[in-house]
This record gives C-alpha cells, structure tokens and sequence, in this order.
C-alpha cells in the first residue's frame, strides 16, 4: 500500500478513534453507571443473536445510501436528497404491496423497481438543475425531502392509512410482496443480497463503464474532463440519477423486508446516514459494507445502551458528526503527514 | 554609492520544492532613478520583486536598506518601508468604488464610521500633486485598465511609498495608455520617487529607464546606463539558450495540411486585439513552432484551435472541415491531440491513478474495453508499456498522479497524447518547469510521433527548444505573427530575440510563407 | 378563491407573516455576513436549533429570559467558532462541515433534552420562559398598522434592527468594506495587509450570533418550548434567501419576507379545507421555486456575456 492510502487509513482511524473516545467521555459524563453502559454500548450488540442479527438489518439500508452518497461525492455533489427518496420509495413501494395483486417475486420485484423509479426520477430534477443552471444541489434535495416527506405524509394518510390499529401505519401489505427471510432467528431478509449486488454493480458502473469514468474523472477535475471531450452536464446527471435508483430501491428493500405495513412517521434518516457512510468508505463502494456495518453496530450499541441504561442512543449523531468533521479536515494530521512523509523520502532516498 | 537607496547582494531563493529561482541576483537602486530590470520568462524577476516585496524570503543573500542591513518579512514590512507595488494582475476589489480600494486597510474613521470625506479629499491632494487624476466615486469594475493602473499606483502612493515596482505594467496596456503612463513615471521621478520597472519590451527601456539590469537564469548580468547599450545588445545578454540541445533530425518532407487557419482575429473583453490576421498551415511530417515572449496571443490563439474560444472571426479547417461545427470531443476524435499549458488544472486528473488518467483520450474504444466494460487487464497492460515506453518514474500505475514529480507528471500526459497516432500533435509549453532528462525524452518523442508523419504545432517560450525542434518557426509578438523562419536550428537566438522583443519584423510576404496549401 | 383572499387581505395575516418571517431573517442575515466575508456557513440550520434548546434550558434554570436569550446567542457564537475552527484552519471542506454541523445539532439536542427531561420530543417539562411581547406606544392605536406592526415579540423588532445594523456596518464601516473585500478578492485585501482568517472569523461568528437570536426566537417567543427537529429547515430556506437577494441586506431581508409570507400562508390555509400536509411544504416548494428563477436568471446572464 502506498504513502497516502495508508496515511488516509490512518486519519480515519484516528478520526473513529477520537470520536469513540468522546463518546465514553460523554458516557463517563452523564451516566450514573458508566461501566455498563460502555459495557453494552460497546458489547451489546455480539451478546445475542439476534443482536448481530439487528446490526446486520440496520447495515442493508446504510449501505444503499452509502453506495448512492459515494457515486455522488464521487460526482462532487453535495446531494442529501437520499433522504427523501428513502422515504417516499419506501412508501411506493408499500403501494405497490398494498395495491396490487401479483405472485410472489414478481410482487417484490414490482416494488423496488417502483421505488427506483422514483427515486431516479427525483435525483434526476435535482442533477438537472445543477447540471443546467448550477442551483444548489444541497439546498434543493434538502427541500425536496421536506417536500417528498409533505407529499408521502398526505398519500398515506388519505388513502392508505390503516384507521383500525393504534399508531402510525399503512394497511398491510400483502405477503407476497415481503421479502423472504434468509437467516432464521433474525429478521435478516433477502435485501441483504439485493444489496450486496448494488455494491457490485455499483463498482462496475463507476470503475469499470464509460459512464463512471466520465463522472470520476468531472468530480476530481471539471476542466480535465472537458479537456479531454467529456459532457460534464451530462455526466452530473447520469451519476444523479444512478444515485435516485440506489437510494430508491434502497428505500423499497428497506419498507418490504423489515416491516409488513409502513410505519416511518418522520423521515427515517437512513438517506443523511449515506454522508456518513461514504466518508468512512473513502468514496470506494467495497468498502460502503464496511462502513455501513461499523455504523450500524454503534448505532444498535447505542439503542442496547439507551434500554439498559440512562443514556440515549442519540449519542452515536454527535459521534458520527466529529468523524466527518475530522475525516474531511484536510489539515487533520497534517503535521504527522509531513514528518512521516519526510521519513518516507528519506528511507527511499 | 551613498545615494544607494536599495541594495541586494547575492540573494539566491530556492522554494521549498527545490527550484532555484534566484541563484545570485544583486543590483543597486539609486534614488530618483527609472530603473529596468528585463529577462526572458522564468528568468527569477517575479521572485525577485517578491522577495522586495516582503512576500518570499530569500534563502541567502543581503538587502540593504539606506546604507543599513534589512529584513523584509512581509508586505507590511515592505510598506513600511516605503516600497510600493504594482503588480500586473490588480489587486483591486471590483465592486469597491476607487476611494474604498484606496483606503482600505487604512481607512480615515469619524466615530465607528469611516470618514469619506477625509479620504477623497486626501486622494484628490495626492491625484493633483501627481496629476494622476481618477473619479474616486466610480467603481472600479467600470474603469479601463489604464485608469486601474493608475489607482493601484495611487494606493502606492498613499501609504507612502517612495520606491515603485511595477511589474510588466504595459503588458495590459494600449499604445496610447502606454504613453500616458510614462508622462506620469516621469512626473514620479521628476518628485523624486524611485521607478523599478519590470518589462519585455526593449523599446520602453530605451524611451524611459536610466538604467537596465539584465536577469538571465536567476542571475544577474550587469546594470548598464541605458543610453550606453543599444536594444539589440540587451537583447543579446537576456536571450541565451539554457541548454544547447542537439538532436538527430532526420530530413522530413512537408505532407498534407492537416490543419488550416485563415484569417484568424480575436478581441479580448477590453477590446484590446487579441489576435490578429492569424495564417497558416500545419503539415503533415513537420513540427512548426511558433516561438515568442509569453502573452503575446499564443493561449488565444491555442483556444481557438483546441475549441476552447468560439468568439473568432475567419476559420480554422482541421482535415478539410470546419472546426467551428466541432465540440472538443469530435476534434479529439477526429485526430487532435493536445498537450495543455497547464498539466495541474487540464493536462491531469490529479487524484487518479496514472492509468485512469493515461485513458482519457481512449476509454470508449475496445483498446481497453472487452464489450461494455473497461477491460482491467488490457488497460493495465496498456499503461504499463507506456510507463516503460516513456521512461515515467512511478511505483506501479495504481499511484496517484499528484504523487508524481513534475517531470513525470507531464510525462505521463505526453505518453497519452502521443500514443493514439493522432494528425496532429498541438504541444503548448511541453516542457515549461521540467526537468532536462524529463525535457529530453519529451522533446524526443515529439521527434518520433512526427517521424511516423503527424502535425506538430510546438508553441514554446523555450528558444532552444523552438530552434532545435521545429522544421519551420513562426515568431509572434502582440498578437501577430512577425517572422517565419524555414530553417530554425541555423537561426541565432539573438535574432529571433530581435523578433520576439519587437525590434524587427519581416515583411507580410516572408510571413505568408508560412501557408502550404497541399 | 374569495375565502382565501378573505384570509390573507386581513391585519391578521401580515402580523402572522412578519411574526413567522424573524427566525428567517435572522438565520439570513447571518448566512449573508459570512457569504459577503467568504466564509459561507452552511451550519445555520444546526446552530439555530442548538440555540433554540439553549434558550430553554438557560432560562429555565435561571427562570429570568433574558440570560436564556443570552445563553442561546452564547451557544450560536460557540457552535459558529467550532464551525470556524474546522473550516479555517483544518481546512474541512465548507459543505461538509456545515453537514456535520447539522448532524451534531439534530443528536445533541435531543440528547442533551432527554438527559435533563427524560423526554425525546419537546421541552414541556421545563418551565423555559418567552422573551416579551413589545406594544409600541401610540403606533399601536392606529387601526390596522398598529395591528400589524405593534405587539410583536422583541426578537422580532431586534431583527428589523439587526437588519439595518448589518447593512450599516456593511456600507458604513471599516469591518464592513474589509468583510466585503476579503470576499470579493482575498488577495487584494492581503496585500495591503488586511488579516484574512481574522476577519473571515469575525463574520462566522457574528453569523452564530445571528442565528442563535433566530433559534430563541423559535423556542421562545414563536413558542414557549423546545421540539425536536424545530428549526424546520429555516437554516436551508435562509440560504436561498441569501442567494435570491444576491447578497445585499435588502435583497435578502424581501426575499425572507417573501418566504415568511409563503410560511404564514401554510399556516392560515389550514383554515381551509386543504389537506395540512401539503400546506405545509409551502415554504419548500417556494424556496425551490425562487432558487431556480434565481440560478436560470443567472445562468442566462452569464450566457449573454458570453
């Protein structure tokens, strides 16, 4: 491994590292029992099966916006938009399961393709406007979640809203729709698979196709790309709308493999998580599964501490804030770089 | 010696990634004089205002102030001192009126406000002792560049300075603002200011300097009175060849114009002629160079070839078609190949690997493609035999291109651009901030792409390299070419300083030469 | 039709639209003095929320509103510092920050709320105190305009001044030409000598300052309590606002208004027989309007120039 990818491997460590440590000190802080609540929080999630199991159904969704964050950022796009579209492609898709009446796969398939299909279309107004007239993608996709949010809040409460059970939910979807369980004692679904292959297929799209090259290359220097023939507009808007299918079928999967009715009465966050996520996974889509696990078992730690103990799992935000803070500083570490960078020049010298 | 009011002796300055831009540099500055300090591009004259201007520091060397050693830390320090700077790209804030730009940092106050009234009528004394005259109320987006000049030599002015630089300030000029400008160096001097005056154009040192120190390579060779030397003999101390290279030319005959531009004009925003009445051809088997001072419509006149400016009068035929119905991605396809200017901001992806960056001009053909994907295999094959082919120092091709040195970098974009077999090679500065081993392989294969028969257009502010390499060299100054030489390697460099300084010029029939309609 | 003009044509409506245009005139006025120094800060949505729930919990513990109002600038001066720490000297990217920013005001807040109250949606709990309602003398007794501009909240009146002082410092002051110079060209202010980070410094700061008033104007004088997630986006609309008013303190104070009116309506049209959640995204939907005319208008100036 070179210099700088071990030098940035470092820095995110180091990053992780500070943040868990804030994290006890913040533990440390409030908490009347600190030991066990370090001790679950830190613990918790390997006591039980079913446990691992929840880290693992918490990781399928990151991963989808993590994978959708990642070809953005690698776009140079600042689009949250994800959020949105989680949520609203979930909600199309339990349409779908509610709606309509078709055999087993063929349901589920319906579903997702449904939520990607939004999820492209939404994505695609936002690289547009980027694209065309270079509007403020972050603050246009944070609006348009609001409003996609808006929009899903009233579809569901005047047409789909189950009126007979208590709390917030749909009418049931029917089963053939839901995706099957895979590992028994734990809710982990089909969705893992769906996503394991996103990642692949998102690999091959971004280092492999004609497409990602062209989007690579405009996010890491616009006026390269253009030196060398590429259409930069279009390439901000193929990568927009690679990002909508992701993240929407990352909300379809999510909505028809954990839940048999929906249930999200407020944006459910998992779009915003993708930042986080392509952060970590240094823009590379491998390693978003990593990334989405490493999320996904503080997160489920987090939740075993706020049960047992007097600390909430809100911690993990604040967290997940100092990580991005500290990987995207570019001088973090910047003294520690040169001189290990002068040590480097001086052994091969 | 007494009246010495600046001193630097034997300054060098080597910047922390190891160029030498001052290797001993010393002059003597007396008061109330106009003095010129000329050199070639990157002969160190920027660093070494800078280093008078308390922006860089000198590695050794001694400045000596009024007859006593100096530090100059920074600018602050500088105006202080009483140095002033104009520099050639304005530091002037557009949206400010010219009393805003004036005062600010220093700016006269009346309680917590600032008192505008004090500061007009303090640049309305200064304009009238110095009739340099500007409307303090106007904005300073909406003046000509003269009158921005001119407000940057009055914030000189106002904080005091008693020594002037000015860096290439005709550069930006009209003939007519020129002279305006020299009236009033002259009323400066005639107040007993000091003038160090930074230029190309041997004709301006003659017209206003008392004295000329000659810059060539980061050392200085000599200050003269300038009624003592004659333009040429400057011209012939600041143009010197770096390295004599010498190369085995074979004897190459002129094939088909591949590139055909006629009649090619430009205006800049300023209305300033950018370019003018620009012919010629590129043929087929011949490298033509097009050599002169830097700014003088070489980038404009690249532009409108690579497709980069659209706002031309008269066409450019590249194989027989009009490139004005081209966009930069049929112009590639069709044959051109082009090193930039500048590798960091186009030449390069910087964070990529070598070999994505060696794709640029070939990821959608199956050379590295098997079906719809990029082929893994043929691109890292492909990359690792241009690395070999083209000497390029690197660990594996999976590096970053940012870790790479300078060198290697613009190696890696002439591998690119020179392996498709392109018609026509446009190589701007191939060489500029490489080094010799790096300069000589390029200039190499620049050698070999035309022996296999392609069009080469060479701009290069590098004389040897314009001598050496082209089979034909045509010289621009200000915007038009002013000579065409068929046999450039048996030229001398103080006669092509004479064209590029704009002492001679050839006739418009020696020019026409340069078309070679086959 | 005729109802809703009914609605809006009325003293009631425009007392709504002022009340409901504060919080994003504040968070406006402070995206515009960081924009003008070049720091933009894309964290105003986080900080007016942390100011929000310090506004609670300081005065609920002091039981005196004026050290809650303090406490809540307090905490946006501090939160705009860290933003400033991390963007200026670490060089964090400036979008990315902001995002963090944002992520840390939406976690700690509520888990600072639950810590003291046991309660992860609103402050109820705590007996937080408002900041007053101000009846101007005189004005107040004129029918309809004293209906409309008398009997507001004080945070309301402070921004009005807020807004005249920015534009005052701005135009009138040295700070103000040397904010405006180090955003429109750093390296002419650094050549005569003008400190760049210092007053690029100063402008986020004064940014926090600004949406920490906003964020006590949410929790204490909008209404008397802290809920999560409060800020609704105002940090985001403010930032279009800044955009559409192209950076000058009356372009963006109308084009706040101009968002506030579209938030009183989303308000008032729940009178009607419209379904409240698409109300609701009024604002959003205006502000993705008004920054598209505004980024198409720009985008075909720059076409004719060529």
């Amino acid at each position: 491994m070179n210099f700088e990818n071990r030098f940035e491997l470092i820095r995110t460590f180091a990053a992780v590292t500070i943040s868990l440590i804030l994290g006890f000190a913040i533990i440390l802080l409030v908490s009347d029992e600190p030991l066990s609540s370090i001790y679950y929080f830190v613990i918790g999630p390997v006591l039980k099966t079913r446990y691992i199991g929840n880290v693992i159904e918490l990781a399928i969704p990151l991963i989808f916006s993590g994978l959708a964050t990642v070809i953005l950022f690698q776009t140079s796009l600042f689009n949250l938009g994800a959020e949105g579209v989680f949520y609203f492609s979930g909600l199309m898709a339990a349409i779908v399961g509610i709606g309509l009446s078709l055999p087993a796969p063929l349901h589920a398939i319906v579903a997702i393709a449904a939520g990607g299909l939004f999820g492209m279309l939404l994505m695609f107004m936002i690289g547009y406007f980027k694209a065309k007239w270079n509007a403020s993608e972050l603050v246009i996709s944070l609006m348009f979640n609001s409003i996609f949010y808006g929009i899903g809040l009233y579809i569901l409460n005047y047409f789909f809203r189950d009126p007979d059970i208590a709390g917030f939910a749909s009418f049931k979807m029917q089963k053939t729709v839901l995706l099957a369980n895979i590992i028994p004692k734990t809710r982990i679904h089909s969705g893992l698979i769906i996503a394991l292959v996103t990642v692949l297929l998102a690999y091959l799209f971004l280092y492999r196709t004609k497409w990602g090259y062209e989007i690579r290359m405009t996010g890491i220097n616009g006026d390269f790309a253009r030196y060398s023939g590429m259409n930069t507009t279009k390439a901000i808007i193929i990568a927009s709308i690679a990002a909508g299918i992701i993240s929407g079928i990352g909300g379809a999967v999510e909505v028809i493999g954990m839940y048999d009715r929906f249930r999200w009465a407020a944006l459910p966050g998992l779009g915003f998580d993708g930042a986080l996520i392509a952060m970590l996974a240094k823009n590379k889509p491998g390693s978003t599964i990593y990334a989405a696990l490493f999320l996904a078992y503080i997160r489920i730690g987090a939740d075993l501490m706020a049960r047992m103990t007097n600390i909430p799992s809100e911690m993990v935000f604040i967290m997940q804030a100092v990580i991005i803070l500290l990987i995207s500083g570019g001088k973090f570490l910047e003294k520690y770089r040169q001189k290990a960078l002068l040590r480097e020049v001086k052994k091969n010298a | 010696m007494s009246n010495n009011v600046l001193e630097l002796r034997n300054i060098m300055k080597v910047y922390s990634n190891g160029v030498v831009a001052n290797k001993n540099v010393s002059f003597e500055l007396k008061e109330g004089e106009i003095h010129a300090v000329v050199g070639e591009n990157g002969a160190g004259k920027s660093t070494l205002m800078k280093i008078l201007f308390g922006m860089e520091r000198p590695s050794s060397g001694e400045i000596i102030f009024k007859g006593s050693k100096v530090e100059i830390e920074n600018s602050n320090k500088a105006i202080d001192m009483g140095i002033g700077m104009v520099h050639q790209h304005f530091m002037l804030v557009p949206s400010f009126t010219v009393v805003q730009n004036m005062i600010l940092g220093i700016e006269p106050k009346k309680g917590i406000n600032i008192d505008y009234n004090k500061a007009t009528q303090m640049i309305k004394e200064l304009g009238d002792k110095y009739n340099l005259r500007v409307d303090p109320e106007m904005k300073v987006k909406d003046l000509s560049v003269g009158m921005k000049q001119k407000v940057e030599i009055l914030k000189a002015l106002l904080r005091g300075a008693k020594i002037l630089i000015l860096d290439e300030p005709t550069a930006v000029l009209t003939p007519q603002e020129t002279e305006e400008l020299f009236v009033q160096l002259m009323k400066l001097k005639d107040n007993g200011h000091t003038i160090i005056f930074i230029s190309h154009k041997l004709k301006e040192v003659k017209s206003i300097c008392d004295k000329v120190t000659i810059i060539r390579k980061g050392v200085t060779y000599g200050t003269y009175n300038v009624a003592d030397v004659t333009q040429s003999q400057i011209s012939n101390l600041m143009v010197g060849r770096n390295v004599v290279l010498k190369y085995d030319k074979s004897k190459s005959e002129a094939g088909k114009a591949v590139l055909n531009v006629k009649g090619v004009s430009c205006k800049g925003a300023e209305g300033k002629e950018l370019l003018k009445d620009i012919q010629f051809t590129a043929n087929k088997g011949k490298i033509l160079g097009i050599a002169g001072v830097e700014g003088n419509g070489q980038r404009e006149l690249i532009n409108v070839i690579t497709g980069g400016r659209r706002n031309y009068d008269g066409e450019v035929l590249f194989n027989d078609k009009n490139i004005r119905s081209m966009n930069v991605k049929a112009l590639r396809k069709s044959g051109m190949s082009y090193i930039p200017e500048d590798r960091m901001t186009q030449g390069v992806a910087a964070s990529a690997a070598i070999s994505e960056n060696l794709a640029a001009n070939r990821y959608e053909s199956q050379e590295i493609k098997s079906g719809i994907l990029m082929d893994v295999k043929k691109l890292s094959k492909l990359a690792n035999k241009l690395v070999e082919d083209y000497d390029i120092v690197c660990k594996s091709i999976a590096q970053k291109v940012e870790s790479l040195s300078g060198g290697n970098i613009q190696k890696v974009v002439v591998a690119r651009e020179c392996s498709i077999e392109p018609d026509i090679l446009i190589a701007e500065q191939p060489t500029r901030g490489v080094d010799v081993g790096a300069a000589e392989i390029i200039h190499k294969e620049i050698l070999k792409l035309r022996d296999r028969g392609a069009a080469v257009l060479l701009v290069s502010a590098d004389l040897s390299e314009a001598m050496e390499l082209s089979d034909a060299l045509l010289v621009m100054y200000e915007g038009e070419f002013v000579a065409y030489i068929d046999n450039p390697s048996e030229t001398t460099e103080e006669e092509l300083g004479l064209y590029m300084l704009g002492v001679k010029k050839q006739s418009r029939e020696e020019i026409r030469r340069a078309v070679n309609e086959f | 039709m005729r109802s809703l003009l009914d609605i809006i044509l009325t003293p009631d409506f425009a007392f709504s639209a002022i009340r409901v245009t504060t919080p994003l005139l504040f968070a406006a006025l402070g995206a515009l003095i960081s924009d003008r120094a070049g720091a933009a800060n894309i964290g105003l949505e986080g900080i007016m929320l942390m100011a929000a729930l310090a506004g609670v919990v300081f005065s609920a513990y002091t039981q005196s509103a004026l050290i809650g109002l303090l406490g809540a600038i307090l905490i946006g001066l501090l939160t705009a510092s860290m933003l400033a720490y991390f963007t200026l000297k670490l060089k964090t990217d400036v979008i990315l920050g902001g995002i963090a920013l944002n992520f840390f005001a939406n976690g700690g807040t509520i888990f600072v709320l639950y810590y003291l109250t046991g309660d992860k949606g609103t402050s109820a709990s705590l007996a937080s105190m408002v900041l007053p309602n101000i009846h101007i003398p005189v004005i107040r007794n004129i029918p309809i305009l004293g209906e409309i501009v008398s009997g507001h909240n004080v945070l309301t009146y402070i921004a009005i001044l807020s807004a005249i002082g920015v534009w005052y410092v701005l135009e009138k002051t040295a700070l103000g030409l040397r904010i405006r110079s180090v955003g429109e060209n750093e390296n002419a202010a650094k050549s005569v000598g003008v400190n760049v980070m210092k007053i690029r410094y100063i402008a986020l700061a004064l940014s926090g300052v600004f949406a920490g008033m906003g964020g006590a104007f949410l929790s204490m004088g909008y209404v008397s309590w802290f809920s999560r997630g409060m800020s609704a986006g105002r940090g985001w609309i403010a930032l279009a606002a800044e955009a559409m008013g192209r950076g000058t303190v009356l372009g963006t104070t109308l084009s706040s208004v101009l968002f506030g009116v579209a938030d009183a309506l989303s308000n008032t049209l729940q009178l009607l027989n419209i379904p409240a959640e698409l109300i609701r995204i009024l604002p959003y939907v205006a502000t993705v309007v008004g920054l598209l005319a505004y980024a198409i208008r720009e985008t075909n100036k720059r076409k004719a120039k060529g």
